[in-house]
């Protein structure tokens, strides 16, 4: 019964992420595509938050969005995992709805 | 038409205000199919999004559709439930006498005119996010 959010929009330009974390329930998952995956890098002003609400929801990111900005899976927020394509897929079929925040 | 196996559970998540782009009207475009398909349809207003319920909308002079009369026509087809998240107003100085009024006849209470719009708090956004089965975001 968990709802898989997708993030698209890099949080330095827009309130997607905050938007999505202020509304997510326990055991929901976050997954972070396009520019969303900005927030994903450590170091960053959104990692503290980041990591805060990965002890309670899974947080995901888009390893092909990733590669392509040039971010690298061990430069990501301790306790985010990446996916491609088909774990995309996975995650969005066993959630029970997917919810994008644009 | 539509029998109880079919009819699934609608929630329009509205985040950005009228005009700026294309969303807003948009949404309400697929609204209306939703409704047209006799589905359980509710709509939310987060961020921006709260804008769109804005009382006394005028695009003429900016010389753009006046898409806001079809927001207090939504209780001719069904659509009953435009919920408003109150963090969201209070960011922008708002409150629900802001808004338009929107309303329904319940033919449950005489057709006695009632308010659609709903001020909920961002925890209980959460909850209907949960509650739906389909989550449309504009």
């Amino acid at each position: 019964m968990s709802t898989l959010h997708t993030v698209n929009k890099s949080p330095y330009e827009r309130n997607a992420l905050k938007s999505c974390l202020d509304h997510l329930s326990a055991g929901d998952l976050v997954l972070l595509i396009e520019d969303g995956v900005l927030a994903a890098r450590k170091g960053g002003a959104f990692a503290q938050v980041l990591g805060d609400v990965g002890r309670s929801c899974k947080i995901y990111a888009l390893n092909p969005d990733l590669a392509a900005r040039g971010i690298a899976v061990g430069d990501l927020v301790e306790g985010i995992q990446t996916v491609d394509y088909g774990g995309f897929v996975d995650l969005a079929a066993d959630a029970t709805r997917v919810c994008a925040w644009l | 038409m539509t029998d109880e196996n079919t009819k699934k559970k609608f929630l329009y998540l509205n985040r950005k205000a009228p005009f700026g782009t294309i969303y807003a009207l948009e949404s309400l475009e697929v609204v209306l199919i939703g409704a047209a398909f006799e589905q359980d349809v509710s709509l939310a207003f987060i961020d921006d999004g709260v804008f769109q319920l804005m009382n006394n909308q005028d695009a003429t002079a900016a010389g753009m559709k006046n898409f806001s009369k079809i927001y207090r026509a939504l209780g001719d087809y069904e659509v009953r439930k435009l919920y408003v998240e109150k963090e969201s107003l209070d960011l922008r100085g708002l409150t629900v006498g802001d808004l338009m009024p929107v309303t329904y006849e319940d033919e449950d209470e005489n057709y006695e005119e009632k308010p659609s719009i709903r001020v909920v708090d961002r925890a209980e956004m959460a909850k209907l996010i949960a509650g739906h089965d389909v989550i449309l975001s504009f």
